[in-house]
């Protein structure tokens, strides 16, 4: 997120005729709104094979060739993929990367939104580029690309062995292993799959297949001495820096954590933990029999399970709260501490905390329209799109950005105003 | 000889029915904690209306695809099925024997009735015993364990038969038949014949699976 | 020793050869008996402890009526000669027996369930096999071509080793091409809040992109508000479901699934792949802890069904000829779709010519459950051990059939090297083929 408290917070609504947009262009496709409201911007189609960017009613000087994957960055710079004569690049406020690569895709951003990173295929090589700036080495492979949250260091999977199609030998004597800031480490696996970046950059850690049954946790190359059954993504805790990662043993999930066993409770499934930012509490996805999905606290289950999903957790920086969202029976809620909304929706998207951690609001789809939810009560407005809420610093005001009749709002609302 | 006789009748005989009965609870006990143990997903997909569905398609005789394909099997599988569970039950030597010891009858089946169903039953039993030497893909898979079981089965009817009408050694037949009785009763919770205990349930689950999930028929 | 099939000779196999080579008899024994103990329960024990072989499942498997009713190839026979052997010698069998384990549960089964179909009991034998194939992915002793695809699955969370930027950059191949005929059309990548998330298996990207290309014709003249993702996720084949690999399976369902939440779709509609469908909709979720998927499963017969019954697509001239329709196992027996595919199919097309048998009773194609994946060297014995199909199909002909539909990526495979190989000729198509052919299109 890039600072709220910069954006302008006074009450109101300003309006952007987005609807009328469509006339202007061959097609429109999915408009996004900037984190702080302010700019709404889609892809348009000039013309056969022209594209531009429409930004607040305004396209830019320059089209291109194909543009894609529009998404702004945290700090509201608004970033595309773009494509000119065959080559690709990033562009960041309609100004493309000076570099031009044979494919980028999956923009990545640094939490603040100042480093902006993309996978990038540059003759048929792989690699990293971080704000332009393409790894000094790339492979023939790479997949689970990984951004720091400082944007100071990029990681992925890279295949260091070459090996045909069909060469199941070298295969399984390990032809892969992770490249961090385009460096790869010395040893080989069979897999790596999602990697973490320690929250000071310094560390890397993965999930691994050591031969096609082994599984184990890897920290900066050095696999955990056990191995599993199964593991999934590691993280670290940004307070100490350990590592905790659900591992699977006689067909049961357990936290595990530098190693040993953390919780001690068998889960039938057991995945998504996240330390709160303190690094004091861990909450993780569970399932607590087949079928029967909660959250885990601490290796505490809350009373209540669910039977179709549970995703979206967001806990609050000290961990003493947390939302996640739902899905029963085809529809989805907003569970906070334990408690259901009495709202349910067609859908609905990851709950936000205010800073204190006493609100929670969402973007949700109700009945086709969309529309917003604080603390389980409803935005009244059947709106044709709304993104993500944001509360002010004080938690007084939330910001509302939507698209009703046509028309892109940015609404500043105080709480206590918000059903009305 | 007396002695031998009540040995059967008596302690054998208990222990025979306390054997099964109880052989019998501990087999599904022991199927449904090793569900619960290590497979407890099963209950969940468990559904009463698709296992009845499934049962009944194939407990009633050709109305599976497969009894279709297989008429003599089929009329061979039933009738055998049907007079080997029936006579014992409602047969009115048996009848007569609890009635002597416990006080309590009930319906018995007219003696040439009886008769004629154990017959049925060890011509059923024949069939099978030619079906499994002469068809290739039975045979394939026929051991000892088959033969054993096929005559475990068979053994009671044959020598009730042989006692009933008397032709020779009368009472040697009146022994073996009790005492193959009383192994058959055991052997039922403690072999392959098991299956007249646990089919249902497989035969349930798959019902459930395929009415559930699948949406498709399972006979 | 299980007995081999009569005739059958030796097909040189790197998988099988390299993996048993480095096996020997304590180290079979262990892994067979730790499989048992923990991976196994109640099914399987009250499997074979109720089976009263009595051979009646015999005649459910076309590769015992193709192979001149040889026991060996019956369902029960197959576990003769795998599982009984390794639970009376407590696991204590030879390397050569599991390379003949291996080739009877992974080329002489396709996991197609219809054996339990004819079982009076419902003796679950495809769940038998599958504990077959997952002791010999424990030993490493899997063929070498459906292991080389479980390799991609692990590496790239699809089978045919496509690289991330070949599949965007494939899609925005198939959407110019088909912006040729359709200006405005798009597939759109990415977009979080459309309905529904389309997913594929990795051979279409990579042989057939007219496919992807059809259904996007189809998503935009129904009006459907759809997209695909551009991350991994996007492929929902599962070749790990059949080599016994489960954690490789749940890891690919775990990422097919949460793409689909991460894009917040409301459901998943797939392409026309039956194995896939039975991944996603019955088994990976499972593995995974959830009863049911966590988004409704669509597979592509009962989409069709609802854009043709709901009017969104409309026929502008049914197609001249007379179709036949092979029920793909997965669909039909794993869900029952036979019905929904009948009414596409007679929606479309001129002349309807039903096969027999049919519905959920119909013959595998012999190339599902992995087997086509096991590859080339297995391919004559994939042929020769399905006659039966041969005939099914040359009685359709026999009747006016012209075109025979396979709405499964690994049926229409199969059929294709059947019509082929027994020179029965029948044209073979995938549903969307003729939709897109018949339908009406914007002018």
């Amino acid at each position: 997120m890039g600072h709220p408290d910069t954006w302008d917070w006074e009450n109101g609504d300003r309006q952007i005729a987005f609807g009328e947009w469509k006339k202007k262009f061959r097609w429109v496709e999915e408009p996004y709104a900037s984190p702080d409201g302010e700019k709404i911007a889609a892809i348009v189609n000039v013309d056969e094979g022209e594209f531009n960017v429409c930004v607040n009613g305004e396209t830019d000087e320059t089209s291109h060739d194909k543009i894609w994957y529009l998404r702004f960055s945290p700090d509201n710079r608004l970033t595309t993929l773009v494509s000119d004569m065959g080559e690709w690049t990033v562009a960041v406020d309609n100004v493309s990367w000076g570099h031009q690569f044979g494919y980028v895709w999956n923009t990545m951003f640094s939490d603040d939104g100042s480093h902006i990173a993309v996978a990038v295929q540059q003759d048929m090589t792989y690699g990293i580029a971080v704000d332009g700036i393409l790894w000094a080495n790339t492979y023939p492979n790479m997949t689970y690309f990984t951004f720091g949250r400082d944007g100071g260091h990029s990681a992925a999977v890279v295949q260091v062995e070459d090996f045909d199609s069909g060469d199941i030998e070298t295969f399984k004597k390990g032809a892969f292993t992770a490249a961090f800031d385009g460096q790869a480490w010395d040893k080989r696996f069979v897999n790596l799959w999602h990697l973490s970046i320690s929250d000071d950059g310094k560390d890397l850690a993965a999930e691994a297949r050591l031969s096609l049954y082994d599984y184990a946790i890897i920290v900066n190359g050095i696999p955990w001495e056990k191995t599993y059954d199964c593991v999934w993504q590691p993280v670290f805790n940004p307070a100490t820096n350990t590592v905790a990662a659900p591992v699977r043993t006689g067909g049961r999930w357990f936290m595990a954590q530098d190693g040993g066993i953390l919780w001690d409770r068998p889960y039938t499934q057991l995945w998504h933990q996240q330390f709160s930012a303190d690094g004091n509490t861990l909450a993780a996805i569970a399932a607590t029999g087949f079928g029967k999905w909660t959250v885990v606290v601490d290796n505490r289950p809350w009373p209540v399970t669910f039977e179709d999903l549970i995703t979206d957790m967001v806990l609050t920086p000290g961990g003493d709260r947390i939302a996640v969202l739902v899905k029963e029976k085809g529809k989805w809620r907003i569970v906070v501490d334990g408690t259901r909304w009495s709202n349910a929706f067609d859908m609905a998207w990851k709950p936000v905390f205010s800073p204190d951690g006493q609100h929670v609001a969402a973007n949700v789809e109700k009945n086709g329209s969309y529309t917003y939810v604080l603390d389980d009560r409803l935005w009244p407005c059947e709106c044709e799109a709304a993104w993500p809420p944001v509360f002010s610093s004080m938690g007084d005001k939330i910001l509302l950005k939507y698209i009703h009749d046509g028309i892109y709002h940015r609404r500043v609302v105080p709480l206590a105003d918000f059903s009305s | 000889m007396h002695t031998a006789y009540d040995m059967l009748t008596g302690p054998c005989a208990w222990t025979a029915f306390i054997l099964f009965f109880g052989g019998c609870l501990y087999r599904l006990i022991k199927m449904l904690w090793l569900v619960w143990k290590k497979e407890r997903f099963i209950f969940s997909y468990m559904s009463l209306r698709y296992s009845l569905r499934s049962l009944v398609h194939w407990m009633v005789p050709f109305m599976a695809v497969n009894w279709r394909r297989q008429p003599v099997l089929t009329i061979a599988t039933f009738a055998f099925h049907l007079c080997l569970i029936l006579t014992p039950l409602f047969v009115s030597a048996h009848i007569i024997l609890w009635e002597e010891a416990w006080q309590f009858s009930w319906w018995m089946l007219p003696d040439g009735l009886a008769d004629a169903m154990t017959m049925v039953v060890i011509v059923c039993a024949g069939y099978f015993f030619i079906r499994r030497l002469v068809s290739p893909e039975v045979r394939y898979v026929t051991g000892p364990s088959d033969w054993i079981i096929l005559s475990i089965v068979a053994a009671p009817f044959i020598s009730g038969f042989l006692a009933y009408h008397q032709w020779f050694a009368y009472r040697f037949f009146t022994m073996f038949h009790i005492f193959s009785g009383e192994v058959m009763l055991v052997a039922i919770p403690f072999t392959r014949l098991s299956h007249m205990i646990i089919s249902p349930f497989t035969r349930a689950y798959m019902g459930s699976e395929f009415g559930k999930i699948r949406h498709a028929r399972d006979w | 020793m299980g007995e081999a099939a009569k005739g059958e000779t030796k097909i040189t196999d790197q998988g099988l050869d390299g993996g048993v080579g480095r096996l020997d008899e304590s180290r079979i024994r262990e892994v067979i008996n730790t499989v048992l103990k923990n991976e196994t329960g109640a099914r399987l024990k009250t499997y074979v402890e109720t089976c009263i072989h009595c051979g009646l499942c015999s005649e459910a498997c076309h590769y015992y009526l193709s192979n001149d009713k040889d026991p060996a190839f019956s369902p029960v026979g197959k576990v003769k000669r795998t599982l009984w052997e390794m639970l009376k010698r407590k696991g204590k069998v030879t390397p050569a027996f599991i390379r003949e384990a291996a080739v009877v549960a992974h080329t002489e089964c396709n996991l197609c369930k219809r054996c339990a179909q004819y079982c009076p009991f419902g003796i679950d034998i495809a769940y038998l096999m599958s504990v077959v194939r997952r002791i010999v992915h424990r030993l490493g002793c899997t063929p070498l071509y459906i292991q080389d695809t479980a390799n991609s699955h692990s590496v790239h969370m699809n089978q045919m080793w496509v690289k991330g930027d070949e599949w965007p950059d494939t899609l925005q191949w198939q959407e110019e091409e088909a912006q040729a005929e359709i200006p405005a059309l798009r597939i759109p990548l990415e977009k979080e809040g459309a309905d529904i998330m389309y997913s594929v298996i990795a051979p279409e990207p990579k042989f057939q992109a007219q496919l992807i290309y059809q259904a996007a014709v189809i998503m935009d003249v129904a009006g459907v508000n759809w997209t695909m993702p551009a991350s991994m996720g996007w492929d929902n084949s599962d070749m790990a479901m059949f080599t016994g690999d489960n954690e490789l399976m749940g890891r690919l369902k775990r990422t097919h699934f949460e793409t689909a939440a991460r894009l917040k779709v409301k459901k998943i509609i797939m392409g026309e792949c039956g194995h896939a469908f039975r991944s996603v909709y019955d088994t990976g979720n499972r593995w995974l802890g959830w009863r049911v998927p966590p988004f409704q499963i669509v597979h592509a017969i009962e989409f069709y069904y609802d854009l043709i019954k709901s009017g969104r697509i409309k026929i502008k001239t049914k197609y001249p000829h007379a179709v036949t329709l092979h029920d793909p196992c997965n669909v039909s027996r794993g869900a029952g779709l036979h019905d929904k595919a009948r009414f596409v199919a007679k929606a479309v097309a001129a002349e309807f010519v039903e096969m027999e048998p049919n519905r959920e009773h119909n013959y595998c194609c012999a190339a599902g459950g992995g087997a086509i994946n096991c590859g080339p060297p297995y391919k004559m014995k994939r042929l020769q051990g399905n006659k039966v199909k041969a005939e099914q199909l040359f009685a359709a002909k026999t009747r006016g059939a012209g075109v025979l539909i396979a709405p499964c990526h690994n049926c229409h495979s199969g059929l294709h090297d059947i019509l082929h190989h027994y020179g029965i000729g029948l044209d073979i198509k995938f549903l969307g083929d003729i939709i897109y052919e018949v339908m009406e299109k914007p002018a």
